[in-house]
């Protein structure tokens, strides 16, 4: 399986910038966790290595702190992934009946992929544009005051 | 409303006020030169207490009190850290500062480090900010460039650092002891209080962590000077104070108000009333951690600290949700419960398990199948989790960190101002089986 390859970083200066930055080498964690995640999309068991290797703790440690964080992946997620707000005034707002929509259209639950790998979906808490509710994030873009027609034309011409 | 100039928002309707050069157009980096030329640390922390600021993320607590914890004789590095985690449901003023107008943030941090002679400060942003990580980025990079930050800052001598160190999706990493443990790689922990950061924090040693608008106040309370920050507001509360409107509203967004406003005048002028025209039911007046109050509980409510306490809630965040008349008040008790049990940090037994409960229940009663036993259930597991609700007496203090409290408050308010529902919904329950 593809757990089994290795990993290296591909910016091997961005990692020595980064750890330069710390007074010790444990708090460079997250920055390269984010920085292994971005190259390969998730985390690996041997991305996850690498990082205790740099940081100096155990895998078992590393993978302690991975385990914490939910925008650290261990499985490969779709080629859009689509986190829909559920939170108070999200939901006020109708969040449910996107996730309802996007269930249906693309048969999958929370925390599942599509098939053909381009969607995948998760039901997230909180995030902080309770202003523009009901609010979705595709990737790294948030996308406001959604409904689901706009979440229909949005994922087409992304 | 009496006339009020904003202050933290004033100029973030120009199109350049995330640059530099849109930041110093209107006076930014002044108060940072002021303060290198005629001010000692001990001057900063003189004014800044004299100001009566009090933190903006949630606990309130006076910010020059609390650079006066740091050991004077310690021999060991200072740290700041600026919390800009923000994810306490409700609440997107810090995220609008960050994308508006990071520099001011960042005067705010360099004069907070020179009052705690900190040569190494943090900015933990939240994971899911990507878009203002990467404007914050751009703004220290302008400030590196233009020596505001680095080696002997505009000749004054003082040197700092500024690290932007993105989160990852963890709630509890915005509770000040869990973001320290975040920032040493861990998982977001929090640590037993004493020791307070200010003694103990990041890698052990003395650590302020300050929220983005808390910082933000500081360039203007140089330049100002603390009679006038402490002429806005009230006595109970000073200076400017920027609060999120959502919900069931018109208008929703952040208003920067003075500290002290009425609750009355933030719903039904700044946020343009309720949706079609329709009747208030209920509001979180602090965030989703509030306790929740009535439609009858707000005339002449004010919106500050102490005016929120002696109303048994909080100011929390200020970050405001609105609920109308149609609004099912289990469904949004079992919204908010979930919130919780999803972000528990999974430390204390009473909230790991308490928060899970909670869900279980409520959705037993959402779903017809509750009793009264459930409803009495419900009070017995939030005492459990955050003690009972006596402000007086101060009951605090059943798990680590106040996430026990932040659950136990606002699921027991419900419970008790909206028991009618509840109890229709276990009789209606009844009635189907």
């Amino acid at each position: 399986m593809a757990q089994n390859r290795t990993f290296k970083f591909t910016n091997p200066q961005r990692v020595e910038k980064i750890l330069s930055q710390y007074p010790d080498k444990r708090s460079a964690t997250l920055p390269l966790l984010h920085l292994a995640q971005e190259q390969e999309g998730y985390l690996t068991s041997a991305a996850i290595e690498a990082v205790a290797e740099l940081v100096e703790i155990h895998p078992g440690e590393m993978m302690d702190t991975v385990s914490f964080y939910t925008m650290f992946y261990t499985k490969p997620m779709g080629k859009n992934h689509v986190q829909v707000c559920q939170t108070l005034s999200c939901s006020l707002n109708g969040a449910d009946s996107l996730v309802d929509h996007i269930s249906e259209k693309y048969k999958i639950a929370h925390g599942d992929v599509s098939q053909d790998g381009k969607i995948s979906l998760v039901k997230v808490e909180c995030l902080g544009s309770c202003d523009t509710a009901p609010v979705i994030r595709i990737n790294d873009s948030n996308y406001e005051s959604m409904t689901v027609e706009k979440f229909d034309k949005i994922v087409e011409s992304i | 409303m009496a006339s009020f100039e904003p202050i933290l928002t004033r100029h973030i309707h120009r199109e350049d006020s995330h640059t530099l050069s849109g930041y110093k157009n209107v006076g930014g980096y002044k108060a940072l030169e002021k303060m290198f030329k005629t001010m000692a640390p001990d001057e900063v922390i003189e004014e800044v207490n004299a100001s009566n600021l009090r933190g903006r993320g949630g606990a309130g607590f006076p910010t020059g009190v609390k650079w006066g914890f740091i050991p004077k004789d310690s021999h060991k590095p200072t740290y700041l850290i600026c919390n800009a985690d923000e994810s306490e449901p409700g609440t997107f003023k810090d995220r609008l500062l960050l994308n508006k107008t990071p520099h001011m943030m960042l005067e705010g941090m360099i004069i907070s480090s020179y009052a705690i002679d900190c040569h190494l400060a943090f900015i933990y942003i939240r994971g899911e900010f990507y878009q203002e990580h990467k404007i914050l980025e751009k703004a220290v990079e302008e400030a590196y460039a233009t020596n505001l930050l680095g080696n002997d800052i505009l000749g004054s001598g003082f040197d700092l650092e500024v690290v932007i160190h993105r989160g990852a999706g963890a709630y509890i990493c915005g509770e000040e002891m869990g973001l320290i443990e975040s920032l040493e790689g861990k998982r977001g922990w929090p640590r037993i209080k004493p020791p307070f950061p200010a003694i103990e924090g990041y890698l052990r040693c003395p650590t302020i962590v300050s929220n983005v608008e808390t910082l933000a106040c500081l360039p203007h309370i140089l330049n100002r000077g603390a009679d006038w920050f402490k002429s806005i507001g009230s006595e109970k509360g000073s200076g400017p104070k920027l609060y999120c409107i959502s919900g069931r509203v018109n208008n929703p967004g952040v208003y920067e108000e003075p500290l002290g406003i009425l609750l009355t005048d933030l719903i039904f002028k700044r946020g343009g009333g309720l949706i079609d025209g329709r009747e208030l039911k209920a509001v979180f007046p602090g965030g989703s951690s509030s306790a929740i109050l009535r439609a009858d509980e707000i005339d002449g409510l004010r919106m500050d600290f102490d005016s929120l306490s002696a109303a048994k809630t909080m100011l929390g965040s200020a970050g405001i949700i609105v609920m109308d008349e149609t609004v099912d008040m289990v469904s949004v008790c079992l919204n908010i419960a979930r919130f919780y049990a999803h972000e528990s940090c999974g430390q204390c037994t009473p909230c790991r398990e308490g928060t899970t409960w909670l869900v279980k229940i409520l959705n037993r009663i959402y779903q017809g199948n509750g009793s009264l036993n459930d409803i009495d259930m419900i009070f017995e597991i939030t005492d459990n989790i955050g003690g009972l609700i006596d402000f007086s007496k101060g009951s605090f203090g059943k798990t680590i960190c106040p996430f026990g409290e932040a659950v136990a408050w606002p699921i027991r308010s419900f419970v008790e101002k909206f028991k009618d529902e509840f109890i229709a919904y276990v009789a209606k329950g009844v009635e189907v089986s």
